[in-house]
C-alpha cells in the first residue's frame, strides 16, 4: 500500500474487510472513507463533489471514533441518499480525541456510479487502528 | 479451516467443544454438522462459539447450526439461550439486520403455465420490488406513521390494505412483536427507515420464483399440509429484513453497550461484537424494546413486498390473487432474540433465545403455531444460493436440544472478496440463463459475490439438520427466476 491507501482483504465470510493506511491519523480516516465509498459503488471515481457536508466528532477511543465516522457516512447514504468521500480530515489527539471532516459527493446515481453493496454497518469485528512505525494502519470489517 | 483438537462427537451429526476448551466458558459449545460441513467451517466459528459460551447467563450450550460460518461476535448460525433473570442481551447475537427473515408464498400455478411468461414475470418483479443500494420504497408514510409501523409491524401493513389477515396468521408472532417502544429508537434510525419500506436491500437478499418438482418432494404429507400439493407447483420465496432502520438500531446500541460494559456493569469485553448488557438493566430493556421495533419494521417490509408480488402476478397472469392461489406458507425470522418457554433440567423456564442466522423451528403441538400447522410442526424456510436451490423444512420434537432452532441457509464458504476474484457477474448471469435461471441483479459485483460456489451445499445442510434431529426435510425448491439487490 502507498502512504495513504486501502485494499480489500479476505476476512469474515459474509462481509467485506479492508485495510487502510496513512501517514497520519487523519490520512487513515480519509483512506477508510474512500474504502467505504469503493464498497458502495463500482465507480467511486465518478462521484462528483456537488454536495458538501461536514462532521465533527469527539471520543475517548480512537477505534470507536473510526467506527462512528464510517457509520455517519452510511447514515448519510440512507437518510439523504448521498454518496460522499472525505475531502479534508483533521484529527486532534489532545486534550480530547477530536475529528473534523469535510465531505463531498452527490446523490447516488446507480447508472453512473454503478451500485455495488449496501453496507449495513461498519462493525467492531477485528477492528484495529494503530501507529506502526511512521504509518497509521486500520483494519475494518463492513457488514454487507 | 477445520475442526479444532478437543472436539468430541456427541451424536449423529453432532459435536461438542467441552467446557475446558477455553477459560471462562459457562457451558460447552455444541456444533450440529456432518463431517463434510464441519471440515468446511472456518476456524473462527469454533473460537466464536467458545466466546459465546462465556456470556453471562448462558444455559445449555452455545449452539452452532450446520450452515454456520464466521460472523462477528457470534458465528452466523449461532444460538444462545440466556437466563433473563441473571444474564445479558447481546446485539451481536441478533445481527445488524434485525429480523432478517424468509417468507414463502405458494401459487396454484404449475411450471408449464409460468415458463412462457417467466421473463415478463421476473422483469415485472424487478421493476416493482426495489432492490440494491439506495433503493426507496413506494410507501409514503404520514408524519408519525413510522411509529405505528414500529409498534404494529405487519398488522399496520394489513390495516393499510397491503395484504389480508390470513397473511398475519401465517407469520411468526402474527407479524407483530410486543413490547416495541419507538421512544427507545434514535433519530438516525427513524431517518434511515422512513423511505425504505417495501425494499429488498442488497448482499444476500433476494426474491426468487421457484419450482417444486415432484422428484424434489421429500415428505408428501407435510408438503400437502403446507399447500404444496400440485405437481411442479410454482412458489415465491424472498429474503430481507429491517433495512437501514434495523442496522442503525444495532449500531447505536452496540456503541452504547460497549461503553457501559466495563464502566457501569463491570462486564469484561471478550470481543467487541459480543457487547452486551444485563437483560433487566435500563440499557438492556431499551435495546429489547428498540429491537422489537426493528423486528416489526421487517415484518411490515415483507408484508408490503408480498402485496407488490401479488400485484405483479395478477398483472402478468391476468387473474385475481385468489384465483392464482397466492397464499403465504409462512414468514419466519432468523436474526432475533425472543423470550420463550423451554424445558431445561426437568423444569420449564423462560429463556431469552438469541438466534443469529438460525431459524426457530417449533415442533408439532406447539401452542404458538397456527391451527393449520399444529400437527405438522412449524414450516422452516431454508434459503440456499441463487444457483442451487432452497428447502422447506419442518420443526420436530427432538429439536428441544437446540431450543427449537435450526439452520437458515446454505452458509458461505468464502469471503465476498474471494468470490469476486473467482467469478465475473456478467458471465455468471449468462451461465445461469443457460441453465434456465433468469436473473435480474442491481449490481454485477453483488451477483458475483453471491455465486453458488461461495456457498456450502444446501442439500448437505438440510440433510444434517434432519440427521441431527433439529428439523425434517419437506421439499427442495429450485430457482427459475431471481431478483437480487
Amino acid at each position: 500500500m502507498s502512504a495513504s491507501s486501502f485494499q480489500f482483504v479476505e476476512g469474515a465470510t459474509s462481509d467485506l474487510a479492508f485495510e487502510a493506511a496513512g501517514a497520519s491519523l487523519a490520512d487513515v480516516f480519509q483512506a477508510a472513507g474512500e474504502a467505504l465509498l469503493a464498497a458502495t459503488v463500482e465507480h467511486p471515481e465518478a462521484v462528483a463533489p456537488r454536495v458538501v457536508r461536514s462532521l465533527h466528532l469527539t471520543d475517548t477511543d480512537r477505534e470507536l471514533l473510526l467506527l462512528r465516522f464510517l457509520n455517519e457516512l452510511i447514515y448519510l447514504r440512507d437518510a439523504e441518499g448521498l454518496v460522499l468521500r472525505p475531502t479534508r480530515v483533521a484529527c486532534r489527539d489532545e486534550p480530547t480525541l477530536e475529528l473534523t471532516a469535510a465531505l463531498a459527493g452527490e446523490p447516488l446515481d446507480r447508472a453512473r456510479h454503478g451500485a455495488a453493496s449496501e453496507v449495513k454497518a461498519a462493525t467492531a469485528h477485528a477492528l484495529s487502528l494503530a501507529q506502526v512505525g511512521n504509518a497509521w494502519r486500520a483494519s475494518v470489517t463492513l457488514d454487507v | 479451516m477445520g475442526a479444532p483438537a478437543g472436539l468430541i462427537r456427541s451424536g449423529p451429526d453432532e459435536y461438542e467443544l467441552p467446557l475446558a476448551t477455553r477459560a471462562g466458558m459457562h457451558v460447552p459449545a455444541r456444533i450440529f454438522a456432518s463431517e463434510k460441513l464441519l471440515s468446511e467451517m472456518d476456524d473462527q466459528v469454533f473460537v466464536q462459539a467458545a466466546n459465546v459460551a462465556r456470556l453471562p447467563g448462558i444455559v445449555g450450550a452455545s449452539l452452532v447450526m450446520p450452515d454456520a460460518h464466521w460472523g462477528y461476535g457470534f458465528p452466523i448460525g449461532g444460538v444462545a439461550a440466556i437466563d433473563p433473570r441473571s444474564g445479558v442481551i447481546s446485539p451481536g447475537g441478533i445481527g445488524f439486520d434485525i429480523n432478517c427473515g424468509m417468507r414463502l408464498v405458494r401459487t396454484s400455478l404449475q411450471w408449464p403455465e409460468v415458463a412462457p411468461r417467466l421473463h415478463q414475470l421476473v422483469d415485472a418483479l424487478a421493476a416493482r420490488v426495489p432492490a440494491g443500494v439506495g433503493s426507496q420504497g413506494f410507501v409514503r408514510l404520514a408524519p408519525g406513521e413510522l411509529e405505528d409501523v414500529l409498534r404494529e409491524g405487519a398488522r399496520w401493513a394489513v390495516r393499510r390494505g397491503f395484504g389480508s389477515p390470513r397473511d398475519l396468521a401465517y407469520t411468526e408472532a402474527g407479524g407483530c412483536i410486543t413490547g416495541a417502544d419507538p421512544a427507545r429508537v434514535g433519530r438516525k434510525a427513524l431517518e434511515r427507515g422512513k423511505s425504505q419500506l417495501g425494499t429488498l436491500g442488497s448482499g444476500n437478499h433476494y426474491l426468487e420464483v421457484q419450482r417444486v418438482h415432484p422428484d424434489h418432494v421429500i415428505d408428501d404429507e407435510l408438503a400437502g399440509a403446507f399447500g404444496l400439493d400440485q405437481p411442479d407447483q410454482v412458489v415465491v420465496m424472498f429474503h430481507c429484513g429491517s433495512r437501514g432502520f434495523g442496522h442503525q438500531v444495532a449500531t447505536d446500541y452496540l456503541d452504547l453497550f460497549l461503553r457501559a460494559m466495563p464502566a457501569k456493569f463491570g462486564l469484561e469485553v471478550i470481543d467487541r461484537e459480543l457487547a452486551c448488557a444485563p437483560f433487566h438493566s435500563e440499557e438492556g430493556q431499551a435495546y429489547f424494546a428498540a429491537m422489537a421495533c426493528a423486528a416489526n419494521m421487517a415484518f411490515a417490509n415483507r408484508q408490503v413486498i408480498l402485496h407488490r408480488i401479488r400485484e405483479v402476478f395478477c398483472q402478468v397472469f391476468e387473474r385475481s390473487a385468489d384465483a392464482l392461489g397466492l397464499e403465504q406458507v409462512y414468514d419466519v425470522a432468523h436474526n432475533i432474540a425472543k423470550l420463550e418457554r423451554h424445558r431445561l433440567g426437568g423444569a420449564e423456564r423462560e429463556l431469552l433465545v438469541h438466534r443469529k442466522g438460525s431459524t426457530r423451528a417449533f415442533p408439532p403441538g406447539h401452542p404458538e403455531l397456527p391451527a393449520a400447522y399444529r400437527k405438522t410442526g412449524q414450516p422452516v424456510i431454508l434459503g440456499g444460493s441463487m444457483e442451487t436451490g432452497s428447502y422447506l423444512l419442518a420443526g420436530v420434537a427432538s429439536g428441544a436440544k437446540s431450543f427449537y432452532s435450526t439452520a437458515h441457509g446454505s452458509g458461505r464458504t468464502m469471503s465476498r472478496t474471494r468470490a469476486r476474484k473467482l467469478v465475473r457477474g456478467s458471465k455468471l448471469r449468462e451461465e445461469m440463463a443457460a441453465r434456465g435461471i433468469v436473473v435480474r441483479a442491481a449490481s454485477e459485483r453483488g451477483l458475483a459475490e453471491e455465486a453458488g460456489v461461495a456457498y456450502k451445499s444446501v442439500d448437505e445442510v438440510a440433510k444434517a439438520t434432519e440427521t441431527a434431529g433439529l428439523s425434517r426435510r419437506v421439499a427442495r425448491l429450485v430457482p427459475v427466476g431471481n431478483v437480487k439487490g
